[in-house]
């Protein structure tokens, strides 16, 4: 009794396995799912669903989006996410900008301080944030960088071990000789920089793009202590504060708010998947 | 020679633009230019933060104010301060959810490695909740929680007495389970895909190898697998300790670290910013600093004696090992030719 080389118990065996594989993998899914389909289907609940139905019967129609727009509103979403573009315009540009800058320097010229900076950067890349936030504080408030979106946006351009990095790591797989060709043809160190490496590191700004969005956007602790004007200076990562206040059980809207700051990070996620899994990947080879 | 430079820089007005156009002056130029921003801001957000910590810590202090010198009181309050020691033992709880985080996200990541089908959507179900930001996470794991809500529904389809269940978030004795339960939720994805990354780089051969000697599943997961990615594991295994003393944002956002939730991080930030005890949340932050130091000493030591390879892809031990089996050959040598 054999079938393609294999032996009925091999067979079995391999069945059993399979079979335990697909209910493991749908029980995680299932898990990871839930929290976030029960928001989805009260989100579409009127009020009056949401009052008297149990959490998880569908709503009634799927096209009642009043629980968006009022949850829009009340969390001035709008002002939110221009606020949020414009920090993520801003912080990706400069901290990919300067952390490309000090890689750049770090890995091609050797000057007395070069391993001193490495390794503090290293160092400080041990220190948890919130830790830092302790002292951070005071001299935000010295600087009157506190209700600032300047302020704000300067903190997070600052040390960004992990681009750096990319960029050194990406460096080191750059000739040199590329440099001295472009040098003998009359380049200078500005247009060897921002002319021939740069173009070429595209591969790693994606990288970076990707870690430092996805942790600008979603940064939360930091933007709840440094802009806590509401009204005008809210980002998407914290609008949803509104509702911690006195509507604090109505979970209709607050579902909808919570699907509505969600949805960006799904496009993305939907388009960019390949590149958000290598970006992750590669990010912690030195971590 | 930068002597003679400096002369030719006074004598001639061209010396300095020589200087400028010749590749070590450009070389100087961009050095600073280049590292002139992120340096100030790596000053005044890192080191100069840093610096006032350590001196903060001895100061019985606010942000703004009078402040007292007090040694190393500030010290001896986190070790003796009742929350603050408790705060501490939630981070055992956080550690155990990092184990089973760190071993399902293993698993899943060998199990997707191999042909399965649907593999995307399950990877990717299992790692959106990670780009989820942290507010988000808090509305969808207090709506969770709710009694008579989601939980309480889902386990009752299983059929348990919704009556019976706890307060998942308020009472004391399972709400830090349920707290350690959702950073399973949001970090066993990234994880995952971490150990897939790894796993993606091993050598292809070594499977096809491992197939021809009728290796089964289990057999590749423990002697090629993990073999080549111990590496990475045991970073994450090491890095989840001091991860878990410093968790922070599943009690932030969900509790506000009420009802015993506060881990050490909340309970900082609630030192510094809302009683404004800033002087003893540095001393926290110091304390905590010095545990991440000694676990990053025990990594180094870790990985030097056990995990790096030199040239010959041997590790400190097994060097260490064939050194004292050649002893020992060498031993037996002399005896026999005695």
């Amino acid at each position: 009794m054999r079938m393609r080389g294999l032996s009925v118990s091999q067979i079995v065996r391999k069945v059993i396995w399979t079979v335990l594989k697909y209910i493991m993998l749908c029980f995680c899914s299932f898990v990871a799912l839930v929290p976030l389909v029960s928001c989805v289907v009260t989100a579409f609940k009127t009020p009056d669903e949401y009052r008297d139905t149990n959490v998880m019967t569908m709503p009634g129609s799927w096209l009642y989006f009043e629980n968006f727009t009022t949850a829009w509103e009340k969390a001035r979403m709008g002002r939110a996410f221009m606020n949020s573009i414009l920090v993520l315009v801003v912080v990706l540009i400069g901290s990919i900008l300067f952390s490309s800058m000090l890689a750049f320097v770090l890995n091609r010229f050797k000057f007395h301080g070069n391993g001193l900076i490495r390794n503090l950067f290293l160092i400080a890349s041990l220190i948890p944030g919130v830790a830092m936030q302790v002292t951070v504080y005071q001299i935000m408030y010295k600087m009157h960088l506190i209700n600032s979106l300047p302020g704000y946006m300067i903190l997070l351009m600052g040390t960004d071990v992990i681009s750096i990095y990319i960029f050194m790591q990406f460096f080191d797989n750059l000739s040199t000789s590329l440099d001295e060709s472009a040098i003998l043809d009359g380049c200078t160190y500005f247009g060897v920089f921002f002319k021939i490496l740069l173009p070429l590191l595209k591969p790693a700004i994606v990288t970076c793009m990707i870690l430092k969005g996805v942790s600008t956007y979603n940064e939360y602790y930091m933007a709840s202590l440094y802009l806590q004007d509401k009204n005008t200076l809210g980002v998407v990562s914290t609008a949803l504060r509104v509702f911690t206040g006195p509507i604090g059980s109505q979970y209709n809207y607050i579902c909808a708010g919570v699907i509505i700051t969600m949805l960006p990070a799904l496009i993305i996620f939907i388009i960019f998947q390949k590149q958000i899994y290598s970006g992750l990947a590669s990010g912690s080879v030195k971590g | 020679m930068k002597k003679a430079n400096v002369t030719t820089a006074v004598k001639k007005p061209s010396g300095f633009r020589h200087w400028f156009h010749s590749l070590r002056g450009q070389q100087t130029i961009v050095t600073i230019l280049f590292l002139a921003v992120p340096l100030i801001l790596f000053f005044t957000f890192t080191c100069i933060p840093f610096f006032n910590m350590m001196q903060f810590s001895l100061y019985d202090m606010k942000y703004i104010g009078e402040r007292t010198f007090v040694g190393l009181d500030n010290y001896i309050s986190v070790f003796t301060r009742d929350d603050i020691l408790q705060s501490l033992k939630l981070a055992l709880y956080y550690l155990g959810a990092s184990v089973i985080q760190l071993s399902l996200a293993l698993f899943l990541a060998t199990v997707l490695s191999f042909k399965t089908k649907f593999a995307s959507f399950f990877k990717g179900t299992i790692f959106f909740p990670y780009l989820l930001c942290g507010i988000a996470v808090g509305f969808i794991f207090k709506f969770f929680f709710t009694q008579g809500f989601v939980l309480d529904t889902v386990l009752s389809w299983v059929g348990l007495n919704v009556n019976t269940l706890p307060m998942w978030l308020k009472d004391t004795s399972v709400n830090n389970f349920s707290l350690a339960g959702t950073s399973i939720w949001r970090y066993t994805g990234q994880c995952m895909v971490l150990f897939v990354g790894a796993i993606m780089s091993v050598d292809p051969n070594l499977y096809e190898a491992a197939d021809i000697d009728g290796a089964n599943g289990i057999n590749k997961f423990f002697h090629v697998i993990l073999p080549s990615i111990k590496t990475i594991v045991v970073l994450n295994i090491i890095l989840s300790i001091s991860g878990s003393i410093s968790a922070f944002e599943p009690p932030y956002v969900i509790t506000g670290g009420s009802f015993g939730t506060a881990t050490y991080f909340v309970l900082m930030d609630r030192i510094a910013h809302q009683n404004l005890k800033v002087g003893l949340a540095s001393a926290m932050a110091v304390v905590l600093l010095g545990i991440i130091i000694l676990v990053t000493v025990l990594q180094k030591v870790i990985f030097h004696f056990f995990l790096d390879e030199d040239d010959n892809g041997m590790t400190y031990k097994e060097r260490r090992a064939s050194r004292k089996r050649g002893k020992a050959a060498a031993i037996g040598k002399e005896r026999d030719r005695v």
